[in-house]
């Protein structure tokens, strides 16, 4: 068949080129601009070549923040995953106390981030947080701003009540869509509870599951606002995390060239993380099509 | 193995019944013998379900006993029950082969690695499985999918009793037949009790020994498939089995005559004083089109089904069916419908009234 060649379909397709470039491609590109060239103000230039991703390669500042980074994203998703899926399993099917839980569980997702960080911030505080003057009360040596242990601690946590409830709510979806007939059989071939998790609830959740530690993962990979109300980054660097490490060095020391080119890697990494997912995510479609 | 006794069974889904409107199941006496492969037929929303999942244990009924054998099982869980039930849609699980997914109801009962083994792959044979013996279930088809529901269902041999659900609603005509064909020798073979729900009468009548019609809440017959056909104890039982079902034409009977419409015709049998709504009813097979004595209709139109010719005339309004054999002749100058009168059945407010004498054979 002889196609007809239709040049008109570009400028259909003219609107979101222009869209994009205006929200990604250009502020990219800008980044892109600084992380080879060096400037001393003025608006003065000079072509440094890959000098800064050199010299942050080889730096162990960015290797500290990316290490505390993963850590960071580690703890925090083997804490809400299981603890999202427990959650799920235990919350009333239906009836006024599952809109109940609904409404609960929903609150502290719609709390704005600074805001967390400030609550978290007083409720930790020795001299007038509930959190932190009943754990000094208690005896216990807590405190957050001059203990690293302390610090990770508070920001776990904090982060752990923010966003557990999304793992929750989004397995809740998945276990809802289980048609009943599968807990009967279940009961009816004499499957444990921990069976019936294991091959019925599990499978069903897989996908909600997957897209739950995506996002979970890039979120909590790219924090800042949060660690930077409570800790500012500190005691010393140990709650410096890469996006608050990346602040300083381009807003704080205002060393524009290396913080474009850890900007890069930064996304490099991201964007590498997401295309793993998104991949594992359509084999698991494509083998559930076979 | 066990016969299942229901007593004085009656459930409804609301905690507080008022009146018997409320009442999903009505309360019913039966007795389901050991070994008998029984078909629960009806319409949707007559109760079938709800009765299976009584028997299963997956639902409690609101009043009554359910008996295994001696043993009072109202309150035993499904487990306990070692029963096995084969649901409407497929279930399977997913992540499992089709191998483990058929061992499951065994190895969650701690059996032996080698029965299971054997076991498993007498089964696929039976389900015509083999092959796929070591896939993932996920990405079977429907068909696939359901075949191995039933295999899991047929793996135990101590079960008390297999219920399936309509289990081959999703299965394609061809493979319909055959696993039809392959539970029947499987019953042959192991004596289980079977209960299979359906509203499909086709499979119904190949599938039972004993079918049991259920219509509103309500057991209306159990019996052969000889005793619906011949003698429906209730209309509903007369116009769902049968195709077309029977004929049912509004009344009044004296003696052995009944006066249709201004009309009478001879009956097979007398019949004492009815109350309430009489009717009488006959089958397609037994009413004749002719040029001689009858009712008088119009004949609406004919359909050649093949081996036999359906007559559909009206008469004041009633639709009125007629089975006409293959090379009867039929010509536009009959416009009359004559009934075989021993064929005749009467029914008053919808039940069979018994004949005086039972000249008919069975009595209600």
């Amino acid at each position: 068949m002889d196609k007809t060649v239709n040049q008109k379909a570009w400028f259909l397709i003219l609107p979101v080129l222009v869209l994009v470039a205006f929200s990604a491609v250009v502020p990219l590109m800008t980044v892109v601009n600084y992380s080879v060239q060096d400037t001393f103000g003025d608006n003065e230039f000079f072509w440094a070549g890959l000098e800064w991703f050199e010299e942050m390669l080889g730096s162990d500042r960015l290797w500290n923040a990316l290490g505390r980074q993963v850590l960071f994203s580690a703890i925090i998703l083997a804490i809400e995953v299981p603890l999202g899926i427990f959650i799920a399993l235990n919350m009333p099917k239906k009836g006024v106390w599952a809109s109940v839980c609904l409404v609960l569980m929903s609150l502290p997702l719609l709390i704005p981030f600074n805001v967390v960080g400030t609550i978290w911030q007083i409720f930790g505080r020795v001299d007038i947080g509930l959190l932190g003057h009943t754990l000094a009360a208690l005896g216990l040596d807590y405190n957050y701003t001059n203990d690293a242990f302390d610090a990770w601690a508070t920001i776990i946590v904090m982060d752990v009540w923010h966003w557990t409830s999304l793992i929750a709510l989004l397995c809740y979806a998945g276990l809802q869509s289980i048609p009943q007939a599968y807990y009967q059989a279940a009961k009816i071939d004499q499957a444990s509870r921990w069976k019936t998790f294991r091959y019925i609830e599990l499978p069903k959740m897989q996908g909600v599951l997957l897209i739950a530690v995506l996002l979970r993962f890039m979120d909590s990979f790219m924090i800042y606002t949060e660690p930077f109300v409570v800790t500012g980054g500190g005691p010393g660097n140990a709650t410096t995390f890469l996006s608050i490490d990346l602040v300083k060095m381009a807003i704080g020391q205002f060393d524009l060239g290396p913080a474009a080119a850890f900007s890069i890697m930064y996304f490099l990494v991201i964007l590498l993380v997401s295309w793993v997912f998104y991949t594992v995510m359509t084999n698991l479609d494509k083998e559930e099509a076979r | 193995m066990a016969r299942i006794t229901l007593s004085k069974l009656a459930h409804s889904y609301f905690p507080n019944p008022r009146g018997e409107a409320d009442y999903a199941l009505k309360e019913m006496d039966h007795v389901w013998e050991d070994g008998g492969a029984y078909a629960l037929l009806g319409s949707s929303g007559c109760g079938k379900t709800t009765l299976l999942n009584i028997i299963s244990g997956l639902v409690r009924p609101s009043q009554g006993r359910v008996l295994f054998g001696d043993r009072d099982v109202t309150d035993a869980a499904t487990a306990e029950r070692n029963i096995a039930q084969v649901f409407q849609f497929p279930v399977v699980y997913d992540t499992m082969t089709v191998r483990d997914n058929l061992a499951f109801p065994l190895r969650n009962r701690g059996m032996d690695a080698a029965y299971v083994a054997s076991r498993v792959d007498q089964i696929a044979r039976m389900i015509g499985m083999e092959a796929e013996l070591g896939r993932k279930a996920r990405g079977l088809t429907a068909d696939a999918k359901q075949k191995i529901s039933l295999g899991r269902g047929m793996v135990r041999e101590d079960v008390n009793a297999i219920l399936f659900d309509e289990p081959l609603t999703v299965i394609d005509p061809h493979m319909k037949w055959e696993l039809r064909t392959q539970l029947k020798s499987l019953h042959r073979e192991f004596g289980h009790t079977m209960i299979y729900v359906t509203h499909d009468q086709t499979e119904a009548l190949t599938f039972a020994d004993k079918v049991v019609v259920m219509y509103d809440g309500r057991v209306v017959q159990m019996g052969t498939p000889q005793d619906l056909f011949d003698t429906p104890e209730h209309t509903f039982v007369g116009y769902f089995i049968g195709s077309p079902g029977m004929n049912l034409l509004e009344a009044t009977v004296e003696g052995n005559r009944a006066t249709v419409a201004g009309i009478s015709l001879p009956l097979g049998a007398s019949y004492g004083a009815q109350k309430g709504r009489v009717q009488i009813g006959i089958r397609p097979e037994f009413v004749s089109l002719t040029a001689g004595e009858g009712l008088p209709v119009t004949v609406r139109r004919i359909e050649d089904v093949g081996r036999h010719r359906i007559v559909r005339a009206d008469f004041n309004g009633t639709e009125i069916n007629a089975i006409a054999e293959e090379g009867t002749p039929l010509s536009p100058e009959m416009t009359r419908l004559a009934f075989a009168p021993d064929r005749i059945g009467v029914y008053a407010d919808d039940w069979r009234v018994a004949p005086q004498g039972g000249q008919m054979g069975r009595a209600a």
